[in-house]
């Protein structure tokens, strides 16, 4: 089977979508952006690849299962072999550890240091390895980077017991952050077709042999299909420094355009606001962009500008939105650059207004900095797609609604569960459209 | 501006600069009379009829900031008081004077003599020279210039332009230079632009041809200098333009495109008409955004504030006086937003172009304005592409690299689909 994968290399995040030779979506795929854009792009691939080859063996097991034993079954096996997985980083985990130990920084101390963090390390493989019901389904979607949430709170938990005079928690931490950013900078050598029946082992005892019979009959189909790469477009923050082909990258205006066109085929307008910058696209009935706008050099009013504003109020940056909610009276911010924002912020705090009325407020500046690009790129035409990370946020999107509304009228709003695969998703349809064209030549 | 293009042609032009500032650092020793003028609406033959030596602020900022030096009369600038949102020439200009005032050459620019204020459609023009006669403390000529509010040059607009010149500007420079006007002299000079325009006009015009031989935005603002500058009205002049057009004239016969800072440019992909002029600060990295992508500017009108001379316009010796007045009333800044309009669009057409783009300066409040005004209804009336991109004059600060080679580039993907005939319009 041929695959067609888009990258969309993003300041905070890469995604990776895989499509079928049909068009439709088959995997997708997310790590952290790193300073090696070859990496994340390999990572997010290999993600992708990952989902998609769940999707396949979904396929596969459609034929003989009924939904709800795939429900049972497939996101247990899913668990199990991510856990797979995190074994495996777990034991370079522990090769880097022991490497940064070598560091004259902390030769005073080398050998206790040693034993103390392959201890640790050890302990972490141990938790890991037990099998049963994870609770980490939920976390699914966060992929690589996950491991790293996970290591870092378990892994500080055990340094603080094994400290003492002799290895402070300190030393123990500065292995560990150290020896992390290596780790996920490390690509794992085995993947699906490597750690899934390892994986279905692991399950086994919770499913009679007949049933097992038949699961180990749909791996192994699955694993026979070979995913052929039909080639890769890359687009986004980072493209110039994709590591591909000047022919095999698109504009991340152009993907988003035709990736919202594809979740929502009405689309007209998009209006993408990511971590650094806000885009405001048209596109014609096939998803072609016949017009944009975006965000000059300054990156106020973007995805940032919420990051800096929960860190000047001690806040997670998923709390703003919910937190704006429950606002009952908007305070009128003025700026949404960044530099004045912490200022006027303190301003209105020290003048007594209340948090969530500033909160609100601040969404809604956004919105309209976001308001004036829409206009000057042609107006909101419906349907209206909201993209990028911002269209998570409950607050920015009541704060578009209500002003699409006031500037506008009625306007369908969509916004896509998957809306941060988007500028991915676009990039694929492009490599799928090329592959199709150097076809028909 | 050193190694954009080999061909005689540069050099002569480089020659031609490297004198006149010379000329100027020698001004004061000599006794020579210095005017400082800007570029739109300049009276260039009637100062050089009388051997006065102009000098024009803008050319100095530009020049600044090619040598990478803006960045620093700026602060000096805005240390002295004026702010971010000054228009950056100004800044630029005022800081260049605070630092010693050395032209691009290394050699010092005597003060002026006198300020020739002869274009009045940009109030920052007012102010700036309000500021330079306090830094100078020389007296100001001022030549109101009627906006083409209408659309058009009207005989009573004409006769009060010819006439603030034969009473105003004339007398101000008897005075200054102690020498009767001269009006042969005039119409000797003004023979000489009549000369040099036909060929630069033929020059721009080449644009037309398929590659296109010239960059008529990047390579057109060498193109424009000695028209636009010191040498309308002079001998170098005609032969610096009899020159280029053999060049170029050359070029289309072996079929050749523009010759860009990093040798000749590849295959010609885009044909855009362009609108604002270009970022000084990184006039380079900007041309290479487009000529890597295949994208060969051929036609703008920044290459036509100095003078629009390709709808006809020529200076006319035998009418001295009135061909000024025409001459400065027909500058592009001295046009209106529909004749603006007409113009893009026409460009539009004749030079075969796939698409429009805007670069938006954030110092000119003057000719900003409307810009998106413009772009829609150019759009709408050739429905090509229309594209848009804010940068400025000579401040660095305004200049994001990585943003505006991003729209630069999804600007051009996106005519390529237009034309590729993946869009609804084709399809359906
Ligand atoms: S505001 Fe515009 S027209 Fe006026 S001086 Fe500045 S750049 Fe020139």
């Amino acid at each position: 089977m041929r695959v067609f994968t888009g990258i969309d290399l993003g300041s905070t995040t890469t995604k990776a979508v895989m499509l079928d030779e049909n068009g439709d979506i088959l995997g997708r795929g997310i790590t952290n952006s790193r300073s090696n854009y070859d990496l994340a792009a390999a990572i997010a691939k290999a993600e992708a690849r990952t989902s998609a080859r769940f999707v396949l063996l979904g396929r596969e097991l459609a034929t003989t299962e009924d939904a709800a034993a795939l429900d049972r079954f497939l996101p247990r096996l899913q668990i199990e072999l991510r856990r797979r997985q995190h074994l495996q980083r777990l034991e370079v985990l522990r090769e880097i550890c022991a490497e940064e130990c070598q560091h004259p920084r902390v030769a005073r101390i080398r050998e206790e240091l040693e034993r103390r963090v392959d201890q640790i390390v050890s302990q972490l493989v141990a938790a890991e390895a037990r099998p049963g019901p994870l609770a980490i389904i939920t976390k699914e979607a966060k992929g690589s980077d996950f491991f790293r949430d996970r290591a870092s709170s378990d892994y500080s938990r055990l340094a603080e017991k094994a400290a003492d005079v002799e290895v402070g928690f300190d030393d123990l931490m500065s292995i560990f952050d150290k020896a992390i950013i290596r780790v996920e900078n490390t690509e794992l050598k085995e993947g699906f077709e490597e750690l899934i029946l390892q994986a279905l082992l692991d399950l086994g005892s919770r499913f009679d042999e007949t049933t097992l019979a038949r699961y180990r009959a749909a791996v192994q189909r699955t694993l026979a299909i070979e995913l052929i790469d039909g080639g890769v477009i890359g687009t986004g923050y980072g493209r110039q420094r994709l590591p591909f082909p000047k022919e095999s990258i698109r504009s991340e205006i152009l993907c988003h355009g035709l990736g919202a066109h594809h979740q929502f085929p009405n689309t007209r307008t998009v209006l993408d606001i990511g971590g650094q910058d806000t885009k405001a696209i048209q596109v014609d009935g096939v998803g072609i962009v016949t017009s944009f706008q975006m965000n000059d050099r300054c990156a106020a009013g973007c995805g940032r500008y919420l990051g800096y504003i929960a860190d000047e109020m001690n806040l997670g940056l998923h709390e703003l939105g919910p937190i704006a909610l429950q606002s009952e009276r908007t305070v009128k911010i003025s700026s949404t650059c960044t530099v004045f924002a912490g200022a006027e912020l303190r301003d209105h705090l020290s003048s007594g207004q209340r948090q969530e009325d500033i909160l609100a407020g601040l969404h809604r500046a956004i919105i309209l900095r976001a308001m004036s690009l829409l206009a000057r790129s042609g107006g909101i035409d419906d349907e209206f797609t909201f993209t990028g990370g911002v269209a998570n946020n409950p607050a920015a999107v009541k704060a578009l609604r209500q002003l699409v509304q006031e500037n506008y009228g009625d306007r369908v709003l969509n916004i896509s569960p998957n809306s941060i695969y988007t500028g991915a998703l676009g990039a694929a349809l492009f490599c799928r459209r090329a592959a199709e064209d150097r076809a028909a030549a | 501006m050193d190694n954009v293009d080999k061909e005689p042609s540069m050099l002569k032009q480089k020659e031609m600069i490297g004198a006149h500032f010379d000329r100027l650092a020698e001004a004061p020793a000599q006794g020579k009379k210095v005017v400082y003028t800007f570029v739109p609406g300049n009276l260039t033959e009637l100062l050089l009829s009388f051997d006065v030596l102009p000098v024009y602020p803008e050319i100095n900022a530009l020049q600044s900031a090619m040598r990478k030096r803006s960045g620093d009369f700026i602060s000096e600038a805005e240390r002295i008081g004026h702010s971010e949102d000054v228009c950056t020439y100004v800044k630029c200009d005022i800081g260049m004077k605070r630092s010693g005032n050395i032209g691009p050459t290394g050699k010092p620019i005597p003060k002026p003599d006198l300020l020739l204020l002869s274009y009045t459609g940009c109030f920052t023009f007012l102010k700036w020279f309000e500021l330079l006669r306090e830094e100078y403390d020389c007296p100001v000529v001022l030549l109101h210039t009627p906006y083409q509010a209408d659309g058009e040059i009207t005989p009573s607009m004409r006769e009060y332009m010819v006439r603030q010149i034969r009473s105003e500007v004339i007398p101000a420079l008897e005075k200054l230079t102690g020498r009767a006007y001269d009006e042969d002299r005039l119409r000797e000079c003004l023979e000489l632009s009549r000369q040099a325009e036909d060929d630069m006009v033929h020059v721009l015009e080449s644009a037309q041809n398929r590659p296109s031989p010239i960059d008529a935005y990047f390579g057109g603002v060498f193109y424009i200098g000695p028209m636009f500058t010191a040498f309308r009205g002079t001998k170098a002049a005609v032969d610096y333009y009899a020159m280029l057009k053999q060049e170029v004239d050359a070029r289309i016969a072996r079929g050749e495109g523009p010759i860009t800072p990093d040798g000749p440019m590849g295959p010609e992909k885009y044909r855009l008409v362009v609108e604002g002029p270009p970022n000084w600060t990184h006039f380079r990295e900007f041309w290479r955004m487009f000529s890597e992508e295949g994208a060969v500017v051929v036609a703008s009108t920044y290459t036509k504030v100095g003078g629009v001379f390709d709808f006809g316009f020529r200076h006319d010796p035998n009418d001295p006086l009135g061909t000024l007045a025409d001459y400065c009333m027909g500058c592009y800044t001295n046009r209106s937003l529909p004749q603006r309009v007409e113009m893009l669009a026409s460009y539009a057409k004749k030079f075969s172009a796939d698409g429009i783009l805007v670069n938006s300066v954030k110092s000119c409040n003057s000719f900003s304005a409307g810009q998106l005004v413009i772009l829609r209804e150019v759009e709408k009336r050739t429905g090509i592409a229309g594209g848009f991109i804010e940068t400025d004059l000579v401040d660095a600060r305004y200049f994001s690299a990585a943003n505006v080679k991003n729209r630069i580039e999804s600007y051009l993907q996106m005519i390529e689909q237009k034309r590729s005939g993946k869009t609804e319009e084709v399809r359906a």
